[in-house]
């Protein structure tokens, strides 16, 4: 079928028929959402239509939930029809924060060709409303935020029945805003408790505790306590022994944890969890309650946790290997255990690699810590400075054009006499990565002030010819 | 008062004292920087690992910590192992540390948004044990902190690096306030090595010791780091005058 044809999705019942759903190029013909199969037909002529299966969409919409446990939160259950919600807290420094986490999110959804929207909140029904009602594509509610964000959201966002909305409607309430202005008590008398507990859970004055979605090869172990826990050196204790259960598991199974989940439930009926990621598998039971009691500082117990649960919500096999003995060849340090702390610390790890790149903002590109050694290194023979300037910064400058050195620069209302200068190395622009850059010259001078500081210095251009640049200088790094 | 004229007894009173600080069982070796000069002031001929050096620049290096960076490159690539480098500010341009003779496979950057993260992060790459040496960017480095890190370094025998390196040049006299470290050098640039033509020869720094535990102060001119990160002394006449100039110019 080609991509440009209307598509839509008819669902049926008795003898009625509706589009429940409509690609872009449907709704762009005028097709909306309940309209009647029928008249759409009479619109749009050589419409293609396929029938609804709820059942269909319900496993769909598990599997991808399934991908987001893994993936992004150790909280996920499917919210609605049409959604999924995730307790983010605890987990979202694992992808780089909130915005980080959302838009990668929605990013890798859309390549695999689902069109998302995702939005951050302080609560679920916050974060419900936004992500049906608003048309940017990502949203992160700040802390505290809400109440601001939903009072001119309209009330159908507030997870109610279709007779209540109906009858709000009537009654001439339109906004979230005018809602939660009313009296609660007549409300209640006239619409049941719904309305009132919706709107306590929309702005979190009502805990609403997500029940995450569990599949049964997850590896799991949970301890219960008769008494709730709450200090730090307890909790400590029972995550090492929940670690050591866990790790006996896998053990049987010959798997080795990546991310691991411990979900704590309190007693008043809240979740909080941490998740753990690691570079390679793991099943050292010390490494494990290493990296989770280094995060037992971010609990907070309340009024006492009653239930901890750890998962091990990705695992992969792991092969016992024997260790090279040391009488011959030196002992490798693996550094995986450290990257992991560090990692999980929210701390951003990286290694450096040579890109085959004249061009020296391009010279180097940011490995994985652990990723293997590459051995390569930089061919260039001329003296590199130690700092490099993010953005090269403009300089006056007096010098003889067309190739020779500056006599006398300023830099940050410094004037400097320049001594003595090495130069020029002339670096062309790379075209086959950016077109415009096809006559684009530099030409880069170590130039050294009286008093010995050297500096990295260039031209734009070639001194000649105004096509190959601007004829400014501009300073670029600081020799050591 | 009674006064010990028994070398024997104050051997053994030494000895006992360095039992007492946990150094006899594990001697500590060191890292000479093959200059003879240079190792003959330091306790021990050379940089000891498990312990903590401080390294700041001088002039406007007191900003960009570009010789500085390079010395504290050259020593770590001296060193066997990998190297975690902790940072808040990306700028390093490692093609520079490459021709310092730090090979990119070895090092792991660690960039963390405030100082305390550093701080944290070079105590864990230090009780890590295992690596090469620990290099850290840091703006202030208070007492505590300091303290933390050496103890941190004794433990495991990891060599810990810091790199000073502040906001301003007027904030640069935060260098004079005591800090645990065993050495403290500053390192400032000179004007290059004289060349028999135009152009910029070797670089040369001015390599001031200003502390050592059990040691004193001294200052040496030396060429930057070759390939192999090494220094060779490197003094030159001929820039008496631009030197004193320099000098009193200087910050702090």
């Amino acid at each position: 079928m080609p991509a440009d044809q209307p598509l839509v999705v008819i669902s049926k019942s008795g003898s009625k028929r509706w589009i429940s759903a409509a690609d872009t190029a449907a709704r762009k013909l005028g097709l909306k959402l309940g309209m009647p199969a029928s008249k759409a037909q009479a619109i749009v002529a050589g419409l293609a239509m396929i029938d609804a299966d709820p059942a269909a969409d319900a496993a769909a919409l598990e599997r991808l939930a399934l991908w987001a446990l893994r993936q992004y939160s150790p909280v996920v259950a499917v919210d609605g029809m049409d959604g999924i919600v995730m307790d983010t807290e605890g987990a979202d420094h694992l992808q780089g924060g909130e915005d980080l986490l959302i838009s990668g999110l929605v990013n890798g959804l859309r390549g695999r060709g689902l069109t998302a929207r995702a939005a951050v909140a302080d609560t679920w029904g916050a974060a419900h409303a936004i992500t049906r009602l608003t048309s940017a594509g990502t949203t992160v509610v700040p802390v505290g935020g809400v109440a601001k964000a939903v009072t001119r959201l309209p009330i159908h966002c507030l997870r109610l029945s279709p007779d209540t909305i109906q009858g709000l409607r009537v009654m001439g309430v339109e906004t979230v805003g005018e809602l939660s202005a009313m009296p609660r008590a007549p409300l209640t008398l006239r619409y049941g408790p719904e309305v009132g507990r919706r709107l306590d859970q929309l702005f979190g004055r009502v805990a609403e505790p997500i029940e995450p979605l569990r599949t049964p090869e997850l590896i799991e172990v949970a301890r219960n306590f008769q008494e709730p826990i709450g200090a730090a050196e307890t909790i400590a204790k029972y995550v090492r022994r929940l670690v050591g259960e866990l790790t006996a598991r896998l053990e049987q199974k010959g798997l080795g944890v990546r991310r691991s989940d411990l979900v704590i439930h309190r007693v008043d009926n809240t979740r909080q969890s941490i998740r753990a990621g690691l570079a390679k598998p793991v099943r050292d039971p010390a490494r494990l309650s290493k990296l989770l009691c280094d995060r037992i500082e971010k609990i907070d117990p309340g009024f006492g946790i009653e239930r901890m649960v750890l998962v091990a919500i990705m695992a992969e096999p792991l092969e016992e290997r024997q260790v090279a003995s040391s009488l011959v060849a030196e002992q490798v340090v693996d550094v995986t255990p450290l990257v992991d702390i560090l990692g999980n610390r929210g701390q951003r790890l990286y290694r450096v690699t040579p890109v085959a790149s004249d061009v020296p903002e391009r010279s180097m590109r940011r490995i994985g810590p652990t990723d293997d050694e590459t051995g390569a290194t930089w061919a260039a023979k001329w003296p590199r400075p130690s700092r490099l300037l993010a953005n090269p910064e403009r300089i006056d400058v007096t010098a003889l054009l067309p190739d020779q050195p500056p006599a006398v620069f300023t830099w940050r209302g410094k004037r400097r006499r320049v001594k003595r200068a090495d130069g020029p190395e002339r670096i062309f622009g790379e075209w086959w990565i950016r077109p415009r850059e096809h006559a684009a010259v530099r030409d880069y001078f170590v130039v050294e002030d009286e008093a010995g500081e050297r500096y990295w210095v260039y031209r734009a251009g070639d001194g000649v010819d105004a096509d190959t640049g601007s004829h400014q200088w501009f300073l670029h790094g600081v020799f050591g | 008062m009674s006064r010990v004229h028994n070398p024997r007894m104050i051997e053994e009173l030494r000895d006992r004292i360095a039992h007492l600080e946990g150094g006899a069982a594990r001697r500590p070796a060191v890292l000479p920087f093959g200059v003879r000069d240079i190792d003959d002031r330091l306790p021990g001929g050379g940089l000891s690992h498990g312990a903590l050096h401080e390294i700041a620049g001088g002039g406007g290096g007191t900003v960009d910590g570009a010789a500085a960076a390079l010395f504290a490159a050259g020593i770590a690539a001296r060193s066997k192992g990998k190297v975690l480098w902790c940072l808040t500010r990306p700028d390093l341009f490692f093609p520079a540390l490459a021709q310092a003779g730090l090979h990119p496979d070895r090092v792991i950057f660690c960039e963390g948004d405030k100082d305390e993260d550093v701080l944290a992060s070079m105590e864990e790459g230090l009780s890590f044990g295992g690596l090469g040496a620990v290099v850290g960017e840091l703006v202030r480095l208070p007492m505590v902190s300091s303290r933390r890190l050496q103890l941190a370094a004794e433990k495991s025998g990891t060599m810990a690096l810091v790199v000073r390196r502040w906001r301003r040049q007027t904030e640069a006299s935060d260098f004079g306030n005591p800090t645990a470290s065993t050495t403290r050098w500053r390192v400032s640039v000179l004007p290059s090595e004289e060349l028999p033509v135009a152009g910029v020869g070797r670089a040369r720094w001015l390599a001031e010791l200003m502390r050592v535990k059990a040691g004193e102060c001294a200052e040496f001119e030396i060429g930057a780091c070759d390939a192999k990160g090494r220094v060779c002394l490197l003094p030159s006449s001929s820039h008496r005058q631009d030197q004193a100039a320099w000098r009193g110019s200087r910050a702090s």
